[in-house]
């Protein structure tokens, strides 16, 4: 039971970053290996806001995300559109944009750790136990648990029934066809890399009110939000959710049954069977 | 061999003589940047020798070196160390058709993802062993090797290398290869093979790396996780070797050795910037020299060449 709430609150959480970064692999196309330094970066918007101005980073997240979809909307521009022109082909724009992204990583990790240092940081906001089915959980995992779930079902809303969200998965579909009814297609795919870092922020922001962190933590983010958007299959939103539940899950249960250094290498364990038996995930579909 | 080729092999013969002379010259401080080139100029040319021709880019080096550096740490008081050696070139070669098999059918986005993540994978297995067993974290690695000889190790592995990446270079292999670099729906189509070329490529160039690590192993003396398994490592040698320029078995060596002079005294005056500095050099690849300094030479010496 413990095992299963944790694992509960935890995925919740997970399947926000991977929307995050579902909405720039699968409609933007970029790999963005940098994903999880835009999260830390949340983090320590939020760190900061919360020491320096007592602001509780739920309101924090209010400020820290238009901000981070600023910053992700200069560097989809900026950076790797010139990266999408150039290209020829999709493999090479993998390529490119694989070894961009990582480059824009450690800036990022540069900047974070000149600015706050090296050392591991945590804040202590609302961590009173609370008791469910007998066992007690923090009151701030709760409260990041249900903002992921609030933003990640206004995402998943405002994607499936209005008209900027058919735009995007117009896109994702076929970038070609999009054109030809009147999409901007260079548009949308701002749009979406900017908004999906802007989610992935505020997943920082949340999981800053629970976890400790370090500038150089991103990037074993970056791998459990791939490994979710694979185990559940590109441009799956529904199966992305799945398996961020699936994997908040399997990580918990290594943690209390095994050895909590070991996280991680439950996450790659699932990767490789996925790959192994199912690589279209495991709600994709067939690829043609 | 035609008159040209000829003389190329035997200039390179002669720069290779007189590269393996620079410990007699007693200088320390030269002989340690050569056995740092000399380890990057291997890591990155059988690195290259993967990704070059296949586009595949491996963050796999510092996973197989870490895994060759404990090898001989976990063995040197029961084992002599040359069989560890050969012994952690066997497991790096398993381990990478392992991974090869399991990856490479798929497209190259997995591969790089999963190879990211398999240094740090490892990494936890093996804390989580020492931890378990109850052993210390780190291994004590004491023999009467020193720089001068590691260093002529390396350089010997690298020739290996050369040798072996020159040999595909010309075989069937090597134009597969290309061909699976150029479009893999062609190469499927023409009856190649593409996993198994891509698998053997990987084995090597995991070998290697494998048993780079088992030489440095001496170096260091004192083997902890957190340093064998730097994910440093792996994103030096792919910069070193796009700088150099992948697609030229002679590219990664022109990136290694003014990177790692320029990377060593950068990162003695300012240590605490370097992984900034990293990031900028992978953006300034990306955008300026996307072929690499290789890519430089072959388009601008024939232009000059033609004009004099």
């Amino acid at each position: 039971m413990e095992i299963l709430i944790g694992g509960i609150l935890l995925g919740g959480t997970y399947a926000l970053l991977a929307m995050g970064l579902q909405l720039q692999y699968g409609v933007a196309r970029i790999m963005n290996l940098a994903n999880g330094e835009v999260l830390v970066a949340g983090s320590f918007g939020a760190f900061w806001f919360f020491t320096a101005a007592q602001v509780n980073p739920v309101l924090a997240i209010i400020i820290l995300a238009p901000a981070a979809y600023v910053l992700n909307w200069l560097i989809y521009r900026f950076l790797l559109q010139p990266l999408v022109k150039r290209s020829k082909t999709q493999g090479h724009l993998e390529v490119d944009s694989i070894l961009s992204t990582f480059g824009i990583s450690f800036i990022f990790i540069g900047l974070l750790h000149t600015i706050f240092g090296g050392e591991y940081f945590n804040y202590e906001y609302l961590e009173i136990p609370y008791e469910v089915f007998g066992e007690a959980y923090g009151i701030n995992r709760i409260i990041a648990f249900i903002g992921a779930v609030v933003i990640a079902a206004g995402l998943f809303l405002w994607l499936s029934k209005t008209r900027s969200g058919l735009k995007l998965r117009a896109v994702s579909v076929d970038p070609a066809s999009a054109r030809l009814v009147g999409i901007d297609v260079d548009k949308a795919s701002a749009m979406a890399f900017s908004l999906g870092g802007a989610v992935t922020a505020a997943g920082g922001a949340l999981i800053s009110m629970f976890d400790t962190f370090d500038a150089s933590i991103g990037v074993v983010f970056t791998m459990k939000a791939l490994i979710i958007v694979i185990l559940g299959g590109v441009k799956e939103i529904k199966g992305t959710i799945v398996a961020a539940f699936v994997l908040g899950l399997a990580e918990t249960a290594v943690a209390t049954l095994i050895d909590p250094g070991l996280t991680l290498a439950a996450a790659f364990l699932l990767f490789i069977l996925v790959l192994l038996f199912r690589p279209q995930g495991l709600f994709g579909r067939e690829a043609s | 061999m035609t008159t040209r080729e000829v003389r190329n092999f035997i200039i390179v013969i002669m720069l290779f003589v007189l590269v393996a002379l620079i410990p007699l010259g007693g200088s320390g401080y030269w002989l340690s940047i050569g056995v740092t080139i000399a380890t990057y100029m291997v890591l990155s040319t059988s690195w290259a020798l993967f990704s070059g021709p296949t586009h595949y880019i491996s963050l796999a080096t510092g996973a197989f070196y870490g895994i060759g550096m404990f090898v001989v740490g976990g063995g040197i008081e029961v084992l002599p160390y040359w069989s560890l050696v050969l012994i952690a070139g066997c497991i790096g070669a398993v381990l990478a058709a392992l991974i090869g098999l399991a990856t490479l059918r798929l497209s190259g986005v997995y591969f790089v993802i999963f190879t990211l993540g398999l240094a740090e994978f490892v990494r936890q297995i093996v804390t989580w062993i020492q931890t378990t067993m109850g052993t210390s974290s780190g291994l004590y690695v004491l023999t009467d090797l020193n720089d001068t000889i590691i260093y002529w190790e390396l350089l010997a592995l690298g020739a290996i290398v050369y040798l072996v990446g020159w040999w595909i270079n010309r075989s069937r292999l090597g134009f597969a290869l290309r061909i699976i670099g150029n479009d893999e729906v062609v190469a499927v189509h023409s009856g190649i093979n593409t996993a198994y070329a891509k698998v053997i490529l990987f084995v090597f160039s995991g070998t290697v790396a494998t048993i780079v690590g088992a030489l440095l192993a001496p170096r260091l003396s004192y083997i902890e996780s957190n340093i064998a398994f730097s994910p440093m490592l792996s994103f030096i040698v792919v910069i070193t070797a796009l700088l150099g320029g992948a697609q030229k078995l002679w590219g990664p060596i022109v990136g290694v050795i003014p990177f790692m002079l320029v990377w060593d005294f950068l990162s003695a005056t300012f240590p605490n910037q370097t992984t900034l500095m990293l990031g900028i050099c992978f953006l300034l690849i990306v955008y300026a020299i996307p072929n690499g300094f290789a890519g430089l030479i072959e388009k601008y010496v024939p232009k000059m060449q033609g004009r004099s």
